[in-house]
């Protein structure tokens, strides 16, 4: 098969790195080639592949080398569970330097090196919470991921998230191939939280590609920097992600996504009781004058 | 073709702007006007301060070219990081012939670059340590620096590197001044920011050194030489004038200067602004701190430079104003001996001009002494109080052109056809090669000194060997020239 990219978005700590290390062994397990490459200075989008603290990213390694141009593809790219290929692009510690510039140079090295080979099926891009600036938006761009997912989940402020990725999306689609693919609902058992997911992906004129449900086993595997697949193969949980790789590897629906105004988003968290409606006339108001 | 009328340069202005897009057209439109004496304030007239259009092929430089390039950069006994990639500082070193005395890389540096030579590492993990590390080998390798500057280069502002607090930390290390400038290319819309940020930077990092120190034993003579950046040797022409008058130059800004005269610029009587446009703001800074008044001069051609030197000596006693007197007289004859010599070659001549800071007015005197006449000028980065100053200096219903384009220029010489352009490195060789005599006005075509009565002589040489320079006559091929040029010539031989 031609190689997929695909890039897995969504609100910071909503689950973006477990659930793309889950599916990504979920791939493995039907006989897949993958790379997983994170896009996040932090660097812990591989260490349940590998089961290790943070890989060597590239930037770090870079860094001591002198340049990228005297790195190897080697001294970056680990292989860990299933064969998944795992490489860290890393970044600065917070609040120095440009975390974007390091996403692009780790993306322009991979693909300079030969890192995106023939025999590869899948290639996932873990990128950070926002698409804060040019850098993250990378893996986005011309002959990079052509599918998106982004990992939501029923509290308000995931789906803020979702939406502006969507209009990213859009930006990039009119001049490319991206498309957002779906939709990953990671759950945080909020009240009807599927059928929530479901009309914000009706509106944004995509799908639910899958609900998981939320299972401590995810975090007894994560203690043990496993995925669940491999901790705990007869799991349920491991099913789930058996089924969200089996989806993805099916998936066909691509679309160019239709982003909703705030007032929608809005309307449709009233609709599901996410959200009271607005009362305008204790807006501004403090405590003691309430009362 | 001889002095425009009124009508004639409005019609031209009108034919050059012709070719632009609606938009452009009114925008270029504000920039373009003919001067007009009875305009009480430029910004009746014209527009300045404003961005370049894009695809406009502008003349302008950044703001790094501002303050590292112009203000910080000629002063002597420090040494300026160029604090980003290595082709700001490279491209731009010692191109500005700000001459100074000194061993080069020993006690001065102002020819050398020094550039943290950004790489992809450093600006994804940020460039903080390196110049800390930077700093400590200059000390190391160049211990008799006086100090230092940090020249942000563009990525600076981006990555957001924290050079103020580098700054702090080295200055407690090495007790020397260090000073962070935030003169990112992108900020502003020219150089002039650059200048200004550079000013707010002395103010703020420097200037108040020697605030609570009295050991400087100062005299009622006491001056600074504000915005003379001694290109070419110009600011020692000036200052020895201003030593004949009895006055005693306590700093140079920034020409051949140093860190030392810098913090004793508080000390002096009275400062003298010649670039206003570059130094005002310090200038003003002190007047309202230290008490300090400040008077704008212009010591180029005779003329301007005996008119300047009776306002800077009115402002001091009558021993002054005699010495200055007996200097004007000393010189008279020397100038006058310039002035009939050059003046029956140039006496005519038309001169179009396209500079930055002070020059576009400042020079239109010298001219003038030699019979020649200022026909158009303008500036890169002027400001509407630049332009206030240039309208009193101009004849009437000439050419005024702000942040021209290259279109525009080159038609305005098509038309109005001088004969010697003033402008910059960039323009030279375009109107070379349209025949048109030249000199680079920026850094006086790699000659110089032309402030003063001695700089005088050297620029009346100048413009002389250029406008007269029998290639201009040479220029069509022997098969092309028509027999009427041919009788011409014989005639003139």
């Amino acid at each position: 098969m031609a190689l997929r990219q695909a890039a897995i978005y969504g609100k910071g700590g909503i689950g973006k790195s477990t659930t793309t290390q889950n599916l990504v062994a979920g791939l493995a397990e039907m006989g897949k080639k993958v790379m997983i490459v994170g896009c996040d200075p932090k660097a812990d989008s591989t260490r349940l592949i590998l089961h290790a603290k943070a890989q060597n990213s590239i930037m770090e390694m870079a860094a001591e080398a002198g340049t990228v141009e005297d790195l190897e593809l080697e001294d970056v790219l680990k292989v860990g569970y299933g064969d998944i290929k795992c490489v860290e692009s890393g970044g600065p510690e917070p609040g120095v330097g440009c975390a974007g510039r390091g996403v692009i140079t780790a993306i322009n090295f991979l693909e300079e090196e030969g890192a995106y080979d023939e025999d590869l099926d899948f290639v996932f891009y873990d990128v950070l919470g926002d698409v804060v600036c040019g850098g993250f938006a990378m893996p986005i761009r011309e002959n990079k991921a052509q599918e998106i997912y982004i990992v939501v989940s029923g509290e308000m402020m995931a789906m803020y998230a979702a939406n502006n990725i969507a209009k990213g999306i859009v930006k990039y689609a009119n001049s490319g191939s991206v498309r957002l693919a779906g939709l990953i609902c990671n759950s945080r058992e909020t009240d009807r939280e599927d059928e929530l997911i479901e009309a914000l992906a009706a509106r944004l004129g995509t799908f639910m590609i899958h609900f998981v449900p939320r299972d401590n086993v995810v975090q007894r595997a994560e203690i043990r920097r496993m995925t669940v697949i491999e901790y705990d193969p007869g799991s349920k949980q491991a099913d789930e992600y058996r089924t969200l790789a089996r989806k993805i590897f099916e998936n066909e629906k691509f679309i160019i996504p239709t982003p909703i105004t705030m007032d929608q988003l809005e309307e449709l968290l009233m609709e599901f009781g996410v959200m009271d409606e607005e009362d305008e006339s204790i807006v501004g108001q403090t405590a003691t004058a309430q009362a | 073709m001889t002095v425009m009328t009124r009508e004639e340069t409005e019609a031209l202005i009108q034919e050059v702007l012709e070719i632009y897009p609606e938009k452009a057209k009114v925008d270029r439109a504000a920039h373009l006007a003919l001067n007009d004496h009875e305009a009480e304030q430029a910004k009746k007239c014209i527009t300045s301060n404003k961005k370049s259009l894009p695809g406009m092929m502008t003349i302008r430089g950044c703001a790094y070219a501002g303050s590292k390039g112009v203000v910080w950069g000629p002063i002597k006994d420090m040494i300026h990081i160029s604090h980003g990639p290595v082709g700001c500082g490279q491209y731009s070193r010692a191109g500005r012939r700000n001459y100074y005395i000194g061993t080069t890389g020993v006690n001065t540096f102002v020819t050398m670059n020094f550039t943290s030579d950004f790489q992809e590492k450093d600006i994804v993990f940020g460039g903080d340590k390196k110049l800390d590390t930077m700093i400590d080998e200059i000390e190391k390798l160049f211990p008799l620096n006086k100090g230092i500057t940090i020249q942000s280069e563009c990525p600076i502002g981006l990555i957001g590197d924290d050079i103020e607090a580098v700054a702090k930390k080295k200055n407690k290390e090495t007790g020397k001044t260090v000073v962070p400038v935030r003169c990112e290319g992108f900020r502003g819309v020219s150089q002039s920011l650059g200048h200004h940020i550079a000013n707010d930077a002395v103010r703020d990092w420097a200037l108040d050194a020697r605030d609570d120190d009295d050991s400087f034993a100062t005299t009622p003579y006491d001056v600074a030489i504000i915005g003379d950046y001694n290109i070419g040797g110009d600011a020692w022409s000036s200052r020895i004038l201003l030593e004949e008058m009895g006055l005693r130059v306590v700093a140079q800004w920034s020409g051949d200067g140093s860190i030392a005269e810098i913090e004793l610029t508080p000390k002096v009587k009275l400062n003298l602004v010649h670039c206003y446009r570059s130094m005002n703001y310090i200038s003003r800074h002190m007047e309202e701190k230290y008490d300090i008044p400040w008077i704008e001069y212009n010591f180029f051609g005779p003329t301007k430079t005996a008119e300047s030197m009776r306002k800077i000596a009115s402002h001091f006693d009558e021993s002054i104003q005699a010495k200055c007197e007996e200097v004007i007289a000393k010189y008279r004859t020397e100038w006058e001996q310039v002035i009939a010599k050059y003046r029956p070659r140039l006496e005519g001549k038309r001169v179009m001009l396209y500079v930055g800071g002070l020059r576009p007015r400042h020079v239109i005197g010298a001219y003038e002494d030699l019979g020649m006449d200022v026909v158009g000028t303008g500036y890169e980065f002027g400001h509407n109080d630049d332009y206030d100053r240039t309208i009193k200096e101009m004849g009437n219903a000439t050419l005024l052109y702000d942040d021209v384009t290259g279109y525009e220029f080159e038609e305005f010489v098509k038309k109005v056809k001088p004969d010697l352009i003033g402008s910059g490195i960039k323009e030279k060789y375009i109107f070379q090669k349209m025949g048109v005599p030249f000199r680079q006005m920026h850094s006086w075509d790699y000659s110089g000194p032309y402030h003063g009565f001695d700089g005088f002589a050297i620029f009346a040489r100048d413009m002389d060997m250029t406008l007269n320079n029998p290639c201009w006559a040479k220029l069509k091929a022997p098969w092309l020239k028509d027999e009427s040029a041919e009788e011409a010539l014989a005639a003139s031989a």
